[in-house]
C-alpha cells in the first residue's frame, strides 16, 4: 500500500482552518511545527530605535500529514483552499512518497499505522 | 477502558473520604460554641490572679467606635488624651478616669512633635521601599531591551548591584556622602525632619579655596557605627541607599551583553563606596556645590531636589565611561561604521519595567522631602506624573513622524526621560513647567539616543546615557530656568529676600545677629515686608515668580559641568585601572554564545530555543 506525506508551509493564522479542512476529510493525525523561512516573498525591513534591520525569516507553520495514497488529492485540495488568502506569502505544499510507517506502541506497520 | 474504570473508582473513593472528613469537621464546628465559653472564661481568671492579687479595677471594655471617617465629631477612635502615652504622668494631682495623669502642655507638645517625626520617618521609609522596587524595574527594562541569550546575566547584574551596593554603602559610601548632613548649611529655623539624631552627622573634610570653605567629603557614619546608632540616621541610610542603587544600576544597562561579571562585581563595591558618594556630598551633603550660594552668591547653590544630577547624570556618566571602555557589542557597528539594530527580546518586560520605574518614582521624588508632614509632596507627585506623560507622548510622536511607527522602546525611554528631567525641579516648578520639562525631555531622549549611537559611536543597548545623562543634565538646568520661587526658601542656607524689585541676601551662619536681621526684614516692622523667595530660575516670572534669578542658572550649570567632567574622568580611570586586574570585557566566544551559561552556569530560558537573529555578521 502506498503512503504519501503532505508538507504544507502556511501562514500561522491559517492553521485552524487547514486543520478543520483536513479533519473534515477524516484524517486522524498531523504534526505541526513553528518554522521560519522565506521564499519569493523575501523578508521585510523594520526600524528599531531608528536603525533599519532586515527580518529575513518570517514565521510560518509547517503541517505534516501522512496518509493513504487515495486521500492525497482531496487533502491537497483542502489544504490549498483553506490556506489561500491570495496575497504573497501564502506558502507551499509538498507531496512525497513515504516508504514505511510504524506505530510505536503496537508495532503495526503500513496503512494501519497511519 | 479498565484503567478509566480504575481511575473513576479511585476518584469516587477519595471523594467519599473528603466528604466524610468535611462533614465531621462541620459537626465539630457546630459543637464548638457550646464547649468553648467555659474554657475561655476560665483562662484569664486563672492566669493573672497569682501575679496581681490586688489589681486595680480593670476599666470597662470601651464600646465599639465608629470609624473616624464616618463619625463626626470624631469619636474616641480618632484619638484622645487617652492615647497619649508617657512613662510617668507628670501631673498626678488631677487624675483622669482612665487612671492616667492629666496631660500637661509640655507632654502635649512632646506627643505632637513625636507624631511629626514619626510621620516623617514612615513617609521616608515608604518612599525608600518604593525606590527599592525600582531595582526590579531596571532589571526588567534592561533585560527586555537586550537579547535572550544574556537574560540571566543582565538580571544577575541588577540583582547583585543591590546586594553589593548595600554593603559598600554601609561601609563607606553613606559616610562620605552624608557624614555632614546635620552640619550642612540650612534655612533659618530648619530642623531635621527625621529627628534630632541627624545632627550627629556633623563631620566634613573641608579645604579653603579663594578664601571660602569647600566641603569635599563627609567623615561621620562609617559602617553605621555605634556613634550614629540612631533611628533618624538609619532611616536616612535606607532612603539614600536605594538612591545610590539607582545610580549604580544605570551602567548595567549601558554595558549589558558584554560586561565580564567579575569586573561588574568589583565595580559594585567601587560605585557604592566612592563612585557615587563624592559628587553626592557636594550637592546633598553640604559640600562645595551646595555652598556656591553662600560662597559666591550663586542662587541657592547647586539645587537638585531628588537627583537629576546626583543620581541620574552621575549614573549615566559612569555608564558612558564604562560603555566606552568595554566597547560595542559584537556586530553592533558594521564594517562601514554604521549602527545596526539589535532588537529587544521582550517588549513585555520593557514596558513592565518602565511602569514599575514610574511607580517607584512616587517614592523617589515625593519621598525626597524626607517629610510626610511637608505637604509639598502632592505638588511633587503631580509634577512627576505630568512630566512623564509629556515625555512619553512627545517621544512617541517624534518616532511616529520621523520613522513611521512609534517604537515602544522609545516610548518607554521617553516616559523615563520625563521622569529623570523632573527629578531635580519637581518641587520648584508649577504644572506648566512640569509639562514643558517633560516634553523637551521627550525630544531630547530621541536626539540623545542618536547622538550617542551615531556621533559618539558608543553602544548603549538600553539608551541609558540619553535617558539619564542628557535628561539628567536637562533636569538640573531646567530648574535654573523654570523654578518659580514658591519653594525652597533658605535652601542651602541662602535666604534671598525680595521687595520692590530689589534683592537682599542673608546667609544663615547661625549667629544671633543674622537671625535678628532676618526677623527684622521679614517681619511687619518699619524695615520689614521682605518676601523670603524660594528657588527661582532665569525665567521664573513666566511661571509666577515675582522676579527672575539668573545666578541660579549659573549654579546649575557649574553643578552640571562638574558632574559630567568629574564623574566621567573618575569612572573612566576606575574602569581602566580595574581592567588591569580583571578584564572588563567578556571573551568573544562567550559573548557570541551568550553570557548566561559561560559566566553564570545557567541559561535564563533552557526550555525555549533562543535564536540570536542579530549576530549574523559580527563586526
Amino acid at each position: 500500500m502506498l503512503m504519501k506525506k503532505i508538507e504544507a508551509i502556511i501562514k500561522p493564522f491559517k492553521l485552524e482552518e487547514v486543520k478543520d479542512a483536513l479533519t473534515g476529510l477524516g484524517i486522524e493525525g498531523m504534526t505541526v511545527t513553528e518554522v521560519k523561512g522565506f521564499g519569493r516573498q523575501k523578508g521585510q525591513t523594520e526600524i528599531y530605535r531608528g536603525s533599519e534591520y532586515a527580518v529575513d525569516f518570517l514565521p510560518k507553520i509547517k503541517i505534516e500529514v501522512i496518509l493513504a495514497d487515495n486521500l492525497v488529492n482531496d487533502a491537497v485540495t483542502a489544504v490549498v483552499k483553506a490556506a489561500k488568502t491570495g496575497s504573497i506569502g501564502d506558502g507551499k505544499v509538498f507531496v512525497s512518497d513515504v516508504g514505511e510507517t510504524i506505530r510505536i506502541r503496537t508495532g503495526e506497520t503500513g496503512e494501519q499505522a497511519v | 477502558m479498565l484503567t478509566h474504570m480504575k481511575k473513576l473508582a479511585l476518584l469516587a473513593t477519595a471523594g467519599t473520604f473528603l466528604c466524610t472528613a468535611w462533614a465531621s469537621t462541620a459537626r465539630a464546628e457546630d459543637a464548638t460554641p457550646a464547649a468553648a465559653p467555659p474554657a475561655a472564661q476560665a483562662t484569664p481568671a486563672a492566669a493573672p490572679a497569682p501575679a496581681t492579687p490586688a489589681a486595680p479595677a480593670v476599666p470597662a471594655v470601651p464600646a465599639p467606635q465608629q470609624p473616624d471617617s464616618v463619625a463626626y465629631p470624631p469619636g474616641a477612635n480618632a484619638g484622645t488624651a487617652t492615647d497619649l502615652a508617657w512613662p510617668v504622668p507628670a501631673d498626678l494631682t488631677s487624675v483622669n478616669p482612665d487612671g492616667k495623669g492629666k496631660v500637661t502642655n509640655d507632654e502635649l507638645i512632646a506627643n505632637v512633635a513625636h507624631n511629626k517625626v514619626s510621620i516623617n520617618i514612615v513617609w521616608t521609609l515608604v518612599g525608600g521601599f518604593l525606590v527599592m522596587f525600582m531595582q526590579l524595574g531596571f532589571a526588567l527594562l534592561e533585560t527586555g531591551l537586550t537579547r535572550a541569550k544574556n537574560a540571566a546575566h543582565t538580571m544577575s547584574m541588577n540583582l547583585m548591584v543591590y546586594g553589593i551596593g548595600i554593603l559598600g554603602w554601609w561601609a563607606v559610601g553613606f559616610a562620605l556622602m552624608f557624614g555632614n548632613f546635620g552640619g550642612a548649611a540650612a534655612a533659618i529655623g530648619w530642623q531635621p525632619s527625621l529627628g534630632q539624631g541627624l545632627l550627629l552627622l556633623n563631620g566634613e573634610h573641608t579645604i579653603t579655596l579663594f578664601g571660602h570653605p569647600f566641603g569635599l567629603w563627609g567623615t561621620k557614619g562609617f559602617f553605621l557605627n555605634n556613634g550614629v546608632f540612631d533611628t533618624a540616621i538609619f532611616c536616612l541610610f535606607l532612603f539614600e541607599m536605594v538612591f545610590m542603587d539607582t545610580a549604580a544600576t544605570i551602567p548595567t544597562g549601558a554595558m549589558a551583553e558584554r560586561w565580564n561579571y567579575k569586573s561588574f562585581f568589583i565595580y559594585g563595591f567601587w560605585v557604592s563606596m566612592f563612585g557615587y558618594a563624592l559628587f553626592g556630598n557636594w550637592v546633598w551633603g553640604g559640600g562645595w556645590l551646595a555652598q556656591l550660594g553662600q560662597n559666591f552668591g550663586l542662587g541657592h547653590g547647586h539645587v537638585d531636589f531628588a537627583g537629576s544630577s546626583v543620581v541620574h547624570l552621575c549614573g549615566a556618566m559612569i555608564a558612558l565611561a564604562g560603555a566606552i571602555c568595554v566597547g560595542p557589542r559584537l556586530g553592533k557597528f558594521g564594517k562601514d561604521g554604521k549602527p545596526r539594530a539589535i532588537p529587544a527580546h521582550d517588549i513585555t518586560l520593557v514596558v513592565a519595567g518602565t511602569i514599575i520605574l514610574a511607580f517607584g518614582w512616587f517614592g523617589f521624588n515625593p519621598g525626597s522631602t524626607l517629610a510626610g508632614t511637608d505637604n509639598r509632596i502632592s505638588i511633587i507627585a503631580v509634577n512627576t506624573m505630568l512630566a512623564s506623560a509629556s515625555g512619553a507622548v512627545v517621544s512617541a510622536l517624534i518616532m511616529w513622524m520621523v520613522f513611521g511607527k512609534p517604537d515602544p522602546t522609545m516610548m518607554c525611554n521617553g516616559l523615563l526621560a520625563g521622569l529623570v528631567a523632573i527629578t531635580a525641579p519637581c518641587a520648584f516648578v508649577n504644572s506648566a513647567g512640569a509639562v514643558l520639562i517633560g516634553a523637551i525631555a521627550g525630544g531630547l531622549v530621541v536626539a540623545g539616543v542618536f547622538f550617542v549611537e551615531r556621533v559618539l559611536k558608543v553602544d548603549d543597548p538600553v539608551g541609558a546615557v540619553a535617558v539619564h545623562g542628557v535628561n539628567g543634565a536637562w533636569g538640573v538646568l531646567s530648574l535654573g530656568l523654570f523654578a518659580n520661587g514658591s519653594y525652597g526658601a533658605g535652601w542651602n542656607g541662602v535666604h534671598k529676600l525680595f521687595k520692590d524689585g530689589a534683592w537682599t541676601i542673608i546667609n544663615n551662619d547661625g549667629t544671633p545677629d543674622t537671625l535678628k536681621k532676618f526677623a527684622d526684614l521679614t517681619g511687619t516692622g518699619p524695615n520689614g515686608g521682605w518676601a523670603d523667595q524660594g528657588v527661582t530660575g532665569l525665567l521664573g516670572t513666566w511661571f509666577g515668580a515675582p522676579a527672575n534669578d539668573a545666578s541660579q542658572l549659573t549654579a546649575q550649570i557649574i553643578g552640571t559641568l562638574t558632574c559630567i567632567v568629574f564623574i566621567f574622568l573618575f569612572a573612566f580611570a576606575w574602569f581602566k585601572l580595574s581592567g588591569l586586574i580583571v578584564p572588563i570585557r567578556s571573551t568573544r566566544e562567550n559573548e557570541i554564545n551568550g553570557l548566561d551559561e559561560p559566566e553564570l552556569g545557567v541559561e535564563c530560558y533552557p526550555d525555549f530555543q533562543t535564536t540570536d537573529k542579530s549576530s549574523t555578521s559580527l563586526g
